[in-house]
């Protein structure tokens, strides 16, 4: 599948250069740090994010999403969500 | 073991008042520059006392056991304390991001390859024109061309880069320039900053306050830069509060995620709020962080919307902006608990139109008042909370 956005399961992701990913137990959730800010990530943004690791496709990704949880179909979930995430410069 | 009755009062207490998710270290009031709009508080001369390493290593801690996560370390200048990148360094350790606010001076090649080693995460650089002549009178220092190798050296060590320019009546009106010089330098973030008015501001506002069409012309041009630059850089536009009819919802709330640590050890929920009256804070001398988020005076005062008396305590939108900021109620309307006088519903919101008024006023009086320069003297001289 192929996006406008250019990004498909070859892609390569990754945590862009001024972020941070990291898990935060007095949230509960895993947070994006950037320079005098943060995001708190839902349990899902979280779960991609951190999978964003440089090294990992997409392709790669997604089978590991749906091995974890035990779920199907998440490709098109997972692209979407990337897509926003390279806008917003979380992901590069 | 914890008695599990008191872990239960613990835990509901912390369910109600979530963590204190930003510290702001203030590392020290000591400051080489002058500025006019500087937000430390104007009696700062009496309160010269600093934490030790050790101290602050504590504080760091006790407030990330709690969940702050990001920090900045801010002063004064911060530059100042020898053990800058041994905070920093405990810092990151602890598993904070790190943001170093600072004026550039003081941070040499050694020092900033330290920091970079201590784990230092992002520089904020400020700057107070586009010019040379303006920067270094606003300051009252030589220091232009000393910033402009300090974003060279920040940016040729990798370091995401926020600019940051206090804007007022004086460089308003540069502020193309001073877009400019962002992208020259090429910061990431650049905030333009209106000049709030508190601390050595507000002794200066009559002089520093913006007229209505410089205030827009800035914010149209800005609009216009973001359109073509927003891509490169982030832009921050903040309208002094003067300007609206709304307050803004301070700090995000009062002991809401905000937790600063003056030099001396006294724990605020924002950085002005020492000049409060009837209040206690506390210090990290004498209390734990969880003992001050949690259950002083200082802290719990203002909390929520239980305090508030009217128009706000009726008001529709008082969870909107929690009735605006106490420190400027207390220095426009001389009540703390007063509705924040920038909300156009405060019977004093006249207060402030009055001197909005005077700024549309060319070349009025107040206006050509001398400007008082910050300083160890001048704060002595004036002993004054603001």
């Amino acid at each position: 599948m192929t996006h406008e956005s250019g990004i498909n399961r070859e892609t390569v992701p990754k945590v862009g250069r001024n972020f941070r990913i990291q898990w935060e137990p007095a949230q509960d959730a895993y947070v994006l740090l950037y320079p005098e800010g943060m995001v708190k990530l839902n349990q899902s943004a979280g779960e991609i994010l951190k999978r964003c690791d440089g090294a990992a496709n997409v392709g790669d990704i997604v089978a590991d999403l749906e091995s974890t949880f035990n779920a199907q179909g998440l490709e098109g979930d997972v692209i979407r969500f990337i897509e926003l995430a390279v806008q917003q410069k979380w992901v590069e | 073991m914890t008695d599990p009755a008191e872990a239960s009062v613990a835990q509901n207490a912390a369910a109600k008042i979530g963590p204190p998710l930003w510290l702001l270290a203030e590392l020290t009031y000591r400051c080489p520059l002058h500025c006019v709009y500087c937000f430390n508080p104007v009696d700062f001369a009496k309160h010269e006392d600093e934490l030790t390493t050790e101290q602050w290593f504590r504080v760091l801690r006790e407030a990330r056991e709690l969940g702050s996560v990001q920090c900045g370390f801010s002063g004064g200048e911060p530059m100042l304390r020898d053990d800058l990148e041994l905070i920093v360094g405990e810092a990151h350790r602890l598993g904070y991001y790190t943001n170093l606010l600072t004026s550039g001076i003081g941070l040499n090649e050694k020092r900033i390859d330290a920091l970079k080693e201590a784990g230092l995460d992002h520089i904020q650089l400020s700057f107070q024109d586009s010019t040379r002549e303006m920067n270094d009178f606003l300051s009252s220092t030589r220091t232009f061309d000393l910033k402009r190798r300090v974003a060279d050296l920040i940016k040729s060590r990798g370091y995401p880069m926020v600019m940051n320019c206090t804007i007022h009546r004086h460089n308003i009106d540069h502020i193309e320039a001073i877009l400019q010089l962002a992208s020259d330098i090429d910061a990431e973030y650049v905030e333009l900053a209106n000049t709030q008015y508190y601390g050595w501001a507000q002794v200066n506002r009559d002089q520093l306050l913006p007229s209505r069409e410089q205030l827009e012309r800035a914010e149209r041009i800005t609009n216009e830069w973001r359109a073509t630059h927003g891509n490169k850089m982030k832009l921050f536009f903040v309208v002094p509060d003067y300007y609206e009819k709304r307050p803004k919802k301070c700090m995000n709330g009062w002991g809401n995620i905000f937790l600063t640590i003056a030099p001396d050890g006294k724990a605020l929920p924002c950085h002005t709020a020492r000049m409060l009256p009837g209040l206690e804070f506390p210090s990290v001398q004498a209390s734990s962080i969880r003992e001050i988020w949690y259950e002083s005076e200082g802290f719990n005062r203002y909390r929520g919307t239980g305090w508030m008396k009217e128009p706000c305590a009726s008001c529709p939108e008082k969870e909107i902006d929690l009735g605006g900021c106490r420190c400027q109620a207390y220095m426009v309307a001389n009540d703390p608990a007063a509705a924040d006088p920038v909300c156009d519903k405060s019977p004093l919101h006249g207060r402030i139109t009055d001197v909005v008024a005077l700024a549309q006023q060319p070349g009025n009086p107040a206006q050509s008042k001398p400007l008082i320069y910050r300083g160890p003297k001048e704060s002595l001289k004036l002993d004054r909370p603001f």
